[in-house]
């Protein structure tokens, strides 16, 4: 039993739901109170993660570790298929080979997005109350607001379709309609998330943010 | 003066060959003089008859594979005009020309058309997908199968190992150890028999193993190409559903 693929398939697919799928929706919805609440609701829930009992463990059994078995994982079953889009012309094919281009560009988008937030956090550059300003300076610069865009719909994607292709994979949608169903709300998922991480961007490119940030530093100037 | 009256059509073939299994492939055109209901076997007994390409040179007839000629064999499997098919069921008359034929190049080309579909054979031995009744006495009759299920069983033994569904899927390569749809479908019929289901652990063990049902990426490519029109993607929903159990029962020690 050494070496199955079958158990590191199973736990890639299960990872990527649970935690990874559970994960990206609240960080949709903690960046969407940047748009529906400004930079205090935001802050507020920023806050409230950080409030959360063992954050140290929850980041690392419930993202860093499950992210990176499903990503070097995932970049192993991407180099494992081929691409017949051009002999084969259907939607489900097209998800299947844009399934695997998403995950690659999700798998860099992450560790870039990492590196300009959460690292610059543990490397005392910002703290966690000047997150809002820093997505402030990358979402205000046109290039990043751009490859921020294309990573979060590449991530969103990739979770949605994911979804879908675990609701098979581990036989809860079996027949053709509970499969088209399923699809059907996994298409909605990923309209709606797709929408809470843009309309997020698109508010961190508000003044406010900015203002938010120098207050902040002001703050702690004084304090 | 009967020439004169009639219009000479013919049908042209654009052909991949290949003289070894190891040589590199190459193509050939072929102009054969039309008949009514040809279909594309009729057309390659026509070069066998004449091996002469379009330009009138002289070559080696072209091999390929064929045996029933009414799609239930699967041995005349091959990429028609880019559509893994059966070359006995496809008419002439319902083709664009050029036609081009391919071998379906998934699996080892021993020959032009000709392939080795032994890995299908191999994977269907290796899921066991027959039902152990031998005995030192008579046995007596099985359990009966419930007509609704026999209706729905019955069109996954429709199945022809023709190969179409592997050369269709993305993840059978070089690179996979993907058994294919086929092999996953016969676990689900086989399974789904009243004297097969005492050993249906066995098939959904082997399906539990390196390159088993966990190769499939849900391209759905294999129910859209099936020719037997097989639901092959709900068999491997199914037998996911059957394999995922099974882990969780023996994880229990059920």
């Amino acid at each position: 039993m050494k070496g199955n693929s079958y158990f590191s398939r199973k736990l890639h697919s299960l990872l990527g739901i649970i935690p990874l799928g559970g994960f990206i929706v609240v960080h949709g919805l903690t960046n969407y109170q940047a748009f529906e609440r400004g930079p205090e609701g935001f802050s507020n829930g920023v806050h409230f993660i950080n409030s959360l009992p063992v954050i140290p463990l929850l980041e690392i059994f419930g993202i860093y570790l499950p992210l990176l078995f499903h990503g070097i994982y995932g970049l192993y079953v991407a180099y494992q298929s081929n691409t017949n889009t051009g002999r084969f012309k259907y939607g489900r094919n097209w998800a299947f080979t844009a399934q695997r281009v998403t995950g690659v560009l999700t798998f860099v988008f992450v560790f870039w997005h990492v590196y300009q937030t959460r690292i610059q956090v543990y490397l005392g550059h910002i703290t966690h109350e000047e997150l809002g300003s820093t997505m402030n300076l990358i979402a205000s610069n046109p290039t990043y607001f751009v490859l921020y865009v294309i990573g979060v719909l590449a991530a969103v994607f990739h979770f949605s379709n994911g979804l879908w292709a675990f609701l098979i994979s581990w036989g809860i949608t079996i027949g053709p309609k509970a499969q088209r169903i399923s699809s059907y709300i996994c298409m909605g998922i990923f309209v709606i998330v797709s929408a809470l991480f843009i309309l997020s961007l698109v508010a961190f490119r508000g003044d406010e943010f900015k203002e938010a940030a120098s207050a902040v530093l002001t703050l702690t100037n004084i304090g | 003066m009967a020439e004169t009256t009639v219009a000479t059509k013919s049908v042209k073939f654009i052909i991949t060959r290949q003289d070894t299994p190891d040589s590199k492939p190459y193509t050939e055109e072929f102009e054969v003089p039309y008949r009514a209901n040809m279909n594309v076997i009729s057309g390659l007994m026509e070069i066998q008859r004449n091996p002469k390409k379009a330009d009138g040179a002289s070559t080696a007839p072209v091999c390929w594979d064929s045996n029933c000629l009414e799609e239930v064999c699967g041995a005349c499997s091959m990429v028609i005009n880019g559509k893994p098919r059966q070359a006995c069921s496809a008419l002439i008359d319902k083709l664009e020309q050029p036609i081009r034929l391919e071998p379906m190049s998934t699996f080892p080309v021993v020959r032009d058309l000709v392939i080795n579909r032994e890995r299908m054979f191999g994977a269907l031995k290796r899921v066991k997908a027959w039902i152990p009744i031998d005995g030192t006495y008579d046995l007596g009759p099985g359990p009966r199968m419930a007509e609704t299920k026999r209706q729905w069983a019955y069109e996954l033994s429709k199945c022809m190992t023709c190969g179409v569904c592997l050369e269709a899927c993305p993840n059978v390569n070089d690179r996979n150890s993907f058994i294919g749809p086929a092999a996953i479908s016969q676990v689900r019929l086989f399974n789904a028999h009243p004297t097969g289901e005492m050993n249906k652990e066995e098939r959904l063990d082997a399906l539990m193993t390196d390159g088993g049902i966990e190769g499939c990426g849900n391209s759905q490519n294999c129910v859209r190409a099936c020719p037997k029109g097989i639901p092959l993607t709900t068999s491997i929903a199914a037998i996911n559903k059957d394999t995922t159990k099974h882990l969780f029962k023996k994880w229990l020690g059920m």
